[in-house]
């Protein structure tokens, strides 16, 4: 029988009181959202928290929201919101090729996004989704609030920019003109973990790629951008040859390690392979040829 | 710690530990053992039961999570002796074989009646997809959804009072 260690609980019911809670109880508290992370690492005594804040009641933090220039969701969006989310699948297809292969539907009604992210576990999908999309990530706290890049919220494995008295709060999306996105992932059964996976974003001008951007997952303990990928994308004309390149350099930026998900070789080769799909649906999407 | 929520249209109300899980919460706090432990890692699926009408995985949520909401197990299907059309479709299509991924198989199945009257095969299949049956009867399961598609008549979640 898996229970976790003993903890106290608090509810709470708008978001300044989960940053009031946090301030005084410290590092030692927690923020649970969904719990579909936390919870078994809690089980397994991987995570030991004396407080935990419930922030479900946070009603606030539920929506996805389109700006003038920029999609703007809700810390506390659910998975399944994710999936079914027209306003997604029309601006980011990569989010519903993402959450299709996240976990499952029951998994997906409680699991969140702010939660994914803050997990931050090198194979968790959304990240490298965040990451491909160019992402930033407001952080409240009780003197006010800041925004963070994904490759600066990711600290290291398991570790966020969010401080002890902070709270990830909204993760915002940047619109551009011609954009098209994918993802693609191996996973050993239905809902696991990646093996590998690969998230892709373009957006054209005229038949030329204008830039793009390529997220991994679980290539990696401090991998998900992979940087050199976006100086190849710079103004250049789509063709399998620069998929190839592109996937090439995913592979030669990624340290995937041997472990029962599989050989560091097929790991690599993964990253080089996903990489080469997801870039090559993503442009087709911007150009129109594929929903 | 107290918590308060509604399991099958009663309240309950009990003094519990905040670590305590859902699904041990209904078992053995409340009694209800039509909820199965399995896995304990939220794999296996036959935990689940309906919060406030959607399925969750009750060995990865607290009761202190649950409180304030509705909850609805296997023994809520039933309402005045009359079987849900989801549990009469697992008997007529035999829909389960040990019974033990039951419970959560035919909750999961409520809700996903509930939003979509008439599934597909492939609809049906993945609302199921986060459980396993492990006689491999998935093909009778399937059945037995489709079966009380085709005789919706019972009450809406949650009516049992």
């Amino acid at each position: 029988m898996q229970v976790p260690a003993p903890f106290e609980y608090e509810r709470a019911t708008t978001v300044e009181h989960a940053i009031a809670l946090r301030e005084r109880l410290g590092e030692e508290a927690r923020f649970i959202a969904g719990g579909h992370s936390l919870l078994p690492m809690m089980k397994l005594r991987l995570a030991n928290p004396e407080y935990l804040i419930d922030i479900n009641d946070l009603t606030e933090l539920f929506y996805i929201s389109e700006e003038s220039d920029e999609i703007r969701i809700g810390a506390m969006t659910r998975h399944r919101e994710l999936l079914d989310s027209e306003l997604l699948a029309q601006y980011f297809p990569i989010f519903r090729d993402a959450e299709k292969v996240i976990a499952d539907p029951v998994v997906r009604n409680r699991g969140t996004l702010g939660g994914s992210l803050c997990q931050a576990d090198p194979s968790e999908d959304l990240s490298a989704v965040c990451n491909a999309l160019d992402a930033s990530c407001v952080i409240k706290s009780t003197t006010g609030e800041r925004i963070v890049s994904m490759s600066d919220f990711h600290v290291g494995p398991y570790e966020t920019a969010v401080g002890p008295a902070e709270m990830l709060t909204e993760i915002r999306f940047p619109l551009k003109a011609n954009a098209g996105s994918a993802y693609e992932k191996v996973e050993r059964r239905a809902g696991d973990w990646a093996v590998v996976s690969a998230g892709a974003a373009v957006w054209m001008d005229g038949d030329r790629i204008a830039g793009g951007r390529v997220g991994l997952a679980a290539v990696g303990p401090n991998t998900t951008l992979i940087g050199p990928v976006s100086e190849a994308l710079d103004n250049v004309v789509p063709s399998e040859e620069l998929y190839q390149l592109v996937g090439d350099i995913a592979a030669a930026n990624c340290s995937p390690q041997t472990d029962q998900r599989g050989t560091e070789a097929y790991k690599t080769h993964l990253a080089m392979e996903l990489t080469r799909r997801s870039l090559r649906r993503a442009v087709a999407r911007a150009q129109g040829q594929e929903a | 710690m107290q918590v308060n929520m509604t399991i099958n249209g009663q309240e309950v109300s009990e003094e519990i530990e905040p670590r305590l899980l859902l699904v041990h919460f209904i078992r053995d706090s409340v009694g209800l053992t039509g909820t199965h432990w399995g896995c304990d890692t939220s794999n296996c699926g036959t935990c689940v039961v309906l919060v406030d009408g959607e399925p969750v995985k009750s060995c990865t949520m607290l009761a202190a999570m649950a409180s304030g909401h509705e909850v609805t197990t296997v023994e809520g299907l039933e309402v005045d002796g009359v079987l849900d059309p989801v549990q009469e479709g697992f008997m007529q299509c035999h829909g389960l074989q040990c019974g033990f991924c039951t419970p959560g198989m035919m909750l999961t199945s409520k809700a996903l009646l509930e939003k979509d009257p008439n599934p597909t095969d492939e609809v049906i299949r993945e609302a199921i997809s986060g459980q396993i049956c492990r006689c491999t009867g998935y093909s009778t399961i399937v059945r037995s959804v489709h079966w009380a598609a085709e005789h919706q008549t019972a009450a809406p979640i949650g009516s049992a009072t």
